[in-house]
């Protein structure tokens, strides 16, 4: 009798477990690593949902939607989290994406209407260098002075990409004039963003193409206010981080749920100090000391999802060309 | 009938060779047959392949000619510490592509050790960035290698042979045309192949160290395919033809290779009396001396980076240190069960080349390729996130395959060839054979073997990125969250630690190889 009531009350037990719906989010690695935005995001969702939050972390933005594209409508995942603008159209051509009903006053500096993804986080792509380094002003600057960069490959990495589309969006057809002035600056191309970071922190260049927020991690969590970005002229090309509901999803309400989640205080404010970027809508309590630091673009550049699609194999194979002389 | 005068079977070698062949070709496969019509080749594309068989055959030919010196040197003297360097040697062939960059990079960059004792004396810093900067790259991964495969080749020329070229009065030149020469010629285009394959799926080194996308390789093209277009096809395509180059560079290299061997030894230690002049012990140490500082400098760089980030290293690190050593052990495992079938099927002489071909693509395939195969295969089976640790131990398995092929081959060789007939009239059957006499006469080699496959195994990311889950993570793989979490120091931090593990799982293994043997 004691063991069928054991019995009982394992089974019970379990039924309950079961009851406890689960939503799946995939998202790119730094998202759930322990110092990123995963653990407190996963924490106050599970607060309010009655939920299980799983995060799954596969490789970076553009290793995200690839394996997305293998699963197929298959896939476990009922949100996809960490696209950005340059893969969106490919996101939406794949058809795996559903629409999306979250309403939000966002504090984009640009106008923002998707009806599929929900921006969550976003930020300025820009060079940045050591404070007492005087600053170029513009790419045309940095072309004609000797000061050493390190970018990384737009076939490989998501900022590289970004650049690319940043002197585009600048330039236009001037494009490819700028990167052959550019080339002799250049000290190396690498894979990733973590190389060409690590290389400039090792002193290999003087400026690496990263983030206006980037400093903001020196100063807020080594206490090191030496690093500055360089404010460009010609404006500086955003990067907006969204998320998506697949179409395939099993917990389509839940999903809903945690896209409007996305877009509170709860999950903005974790942001700032664990993925470094500007949230999409500012908390509350506003930003964190050392934010109003950073240099403020005087312009935002962003080409729209299909004229990023369309722009990106004319401007690789112009990059290319300029840079394979 | 003279098949049957062999003491042991190649049946199970040449199964474990088609099993690592269907694994590979398998893969490929169901990559292809995932794929979506795509682009087909481009002129980039071609462009890619030039430049990546261009670097790859100049690191094989630097790789391998440096280490020759090196290697006699190695054979010809006794120190003390010799082991030990012996070992560290290996260090830059195990470490993540990542570290041994920045670790190279702060020996030989702009603003490196070696451009700021330049700009000391008022020179230029270094240009490494370029062609000669790939090949040094992949000379320091690959030289510790090389150099360590063609030692091997000298110390398996018996000491009697050497003896008695000393009573002939044989001087220098001499033994290198009766013993020397012969042997390299046996053991080089082996060496030479490996290098060269290693160095076609290289991706991030050539591209960091080249400067730029003229330094683009097949295997970044590879990478493109698949993240940015999405093109399987494509992706399974150029995947194709590294497989081909690696197949036809090796062929060339192991049919050149002469048959033929130093015969049996008394595995007495070994005395070079030709080697006593003042001017060859000064050559001796000078090559010593220069390898060791090219390949110690840029660890002792990663070490002296990684230190302070120790202190600070997350939790998350240690358990990921963890899971390394679990898929290294797993993976060695499976490395010896596949390489010692095969070895000895390749020195019966049966199959061989196909067997070797087979123990080669290991290395011909793109990790990502075979990655995302196995993906495509166990995705509508079972869970991948749930098989992510013994595929990792697999894969990684099968990718040091060749680099213990080309240990362990040369050895059986000579085994088979030295004992096989005395085993054969002592009626030895396959069992005895392999225990008293084929096994206990590979022991070093397949210490060696086990060791270099744990370190390599521990290293590298192979597929773990597309299996890993949040909770499962490798060491390497963590190595790159904490960079990509801007934690640069940490992830130094991790880097030594890895360093240390990898070169403590290769000593562990090599040393036990050589318990109570001369070496």
């Amino acid at each position: 009798m004691k063991y069928l009531t054991f019995a009982a009350g394992l089974l019970s037990a379990t039924t309950a477990l079961a009851e406890v719906p689960t939503l799946t989010v995939y998202t790119y690695d730094s998202f759930t690593a322990e110092w990123g935005p995963g653990p407190q995001v996963e924490k106050a969702f599970e607060e309010v949902c009655g939920c299980y939050l799983k995060l799954v972390a596969a490789g970076d933005g553009a290793a995200l939607l690839a394996r997305l594209k293998l699963e197929g409508a298959r896939t476990e995942a009922d949100i996809v989290l960490g696209l950005d603008t340059n893969l969106v159209q490919a996101a939406r051509d794949s058809g795996l994406f559903a629409p999306h009903a979250v309403t939000a006053e966002y504090d984009l500096p640009i106008e923002w209407s998707d009806a599929n993804f929900v921006p969550y986080d976003w930020g300025y792509f820009a060079f940045v260098q050591s404070r007492d380094l005087a600053a170029p002003t513009s790419f045309r600057a940095l072309a004609d002075s000797d000061l050493k960069i390190v970018i990384q490959d737009p076939r490989s990495s998501t900022p590289g990409l970004g650049l690319l589309m940043w002197v585009k969006a600048a330039y236009g057809d001037e494009a490819p004039a700028i990167w052959e002035g550019l080339a002799d600056n250049i000290v190396t191309v690498t894979k990733g963003w973590s190389e060409a970071y690590g290389l400039f922190l090792d002193g290999e260049a003087d400026l690496v193409l990263s983030y206006t927020t980037s400093p903001a991690y020196h100063l807020i969590a080594e206490e090191d206010d030496s690093k500055t970005a360089a404010p460009f002229d010609e404006g500086h090309y955003m990067q907006v981080e969204v998320a998506g509901k697949l179409a395939a999803t099993d917990q389509p309400e839940l999903a809903d749920q945690f896209l409007q989640f996305m877009v509170t205080d709860a999950f903005q404010s974790v942001l700032p100090t664990t993925n470094w970027m500007y949230p999409a809508v500012t908390p509350e309590a506003g930003l964190p000391a050392g934010f109003e630091t950073l240099i403020q673009p005087a312009k935002a550049l962003l080409f729209s999802p299909e004229e990023a699609a369309e722009l990106r194999d004319p401007a690789l194979t112009e990059w290319l060309t300029a840079l394979s002389r | 009938m003279a098949d049957r005068a062999q003491p042991v079977s190649g049946a199970a070698g040449v199964g474990a060779a088609a099993f690592v062949a269907a694994l590979i070709l398998g893969t490929l496969a169901a990559v292809a047959l995932r794929a979506e019509p795509g682009k087909g080749l481009g002129p980039a594309d071609w462009q890619a392949l030039r430049f990546t068989l261009m670097q790859a055959a100049l690191s094989a030919v630097f790789s391998v000619a440096l280490a020759v010196p090196v290697a006699r040197a190695l054979a010809r003297r006794r120190f003390p510490g010799r082991a030990a360097l012996i070992t560290l040697l290996g260090a830059p062939f195990i470490l993540p592509v990542i570290v041994a960059v920045l670790g190279l990079l702060a020996v030989f960059g702009r603003a490196g050790w070696v451009s700021q004792a330049l700009g000391a004396v008022g020179l230029e810093p270094l240009r490494i960035y370029g062609l000669h900067g790939v090949v040094l790259a992949h000379v320091f991964f690959n030289l510790p290698l090389a150099t360590r495969l063609i030692l091997q080749g000298w110390q398996e020329i018996p000491a009697e042979r050497f003896r008695l070229a000393a009573q002939l009065g044989a001087g220098p030149g001499a033994i290198w045309r009766l013993l020397e020469r012969p042997m390299l010629a046996r053991v080089a285009p082996g060496a030479l192949a490996v290098v060269f394959a290693i160095c076609l799926s290289s991706f991030a080194v050539a591209l960091t160290l080249g400067g730029g996308p003229r330094a683009t390789t097949v295997e970044l093209a590879i990478y493109q395919a698949f993240h940015f277009d999405f093109d399987l096809g494509r992706a399974a395509l150029l995947s194709c033809i590294q497989i081909a180059l690696t197949v036809i560079a090796a062929s060339l290299a192991l049919r050149a290779r002469p048959g033929g061997g130093f015969g049996a030894g008394l595995d007495r230690p070994v005395q070079r009396w030709d080697a006593n002049t003042t001017g060859l012990r000064l050559l001796d140490t000078g090559a010593i001396a220069l390898a060791a500082l090219f390949l110690l400098l840029p660890l002792a760089a990663i070490a002296l980076s990684g230190l302070p980030g120790l202190p600070q290293l997350p939790l998350s690190v240690f358990r990921a240190a963890a899971t390394s050593v679990l898929i290294a052990l797993g993976s060695t495992a499976i490395l010896l069960l596949l390489a010692v079938p095969m070895a000895a099927t390749v020195a019966l002489a049966r199959h061989a080349l196909w067997v070797e071909l087979a123990g080669l693509l290991g290395l011909a395939v793109s990790p990502l390729v075979i990655g995302i195969g196995l993906f495509v295969v166990i995705y509508p089976l079972a869970d991948p996130f749930a098989l992510a640790l013994p595929v990792t131990a697999l894969v990684n398995a099968v990718m040091a395959l060749p680099f213990a092929l080309r240990i362990l081959v040369p050895r059986a060789q000579a085994v088979i060839g030295d004992y096989g007939r005395l085993g054969a009239s002592l009626n030895m059957g396959g069992g005895p054979f392999l225990r008293l006499v084929l096994l206990p006469r590979m022991r070093a080699q397949i210490g060696f073997a086990a060791g270099l496959g744990a370190a390599l195994s521990m290293g590298d990311l192979g597929v773990i990125a597309l299996f890993a889950d949040t909770e499962v993570a490798t060491l390497p793989l963590q190595i790159y969250r904490l960079m990509g979490a801007y934690r640069m120091e940490a992830a130094a931090g991790a880097a030594l630690l890895l360093l240390v593990l990898s070169m403590l799982a290769f000593w562990i293994f090599d040393r036990g190889g050589r318990w109570h043997a001369e070496a």
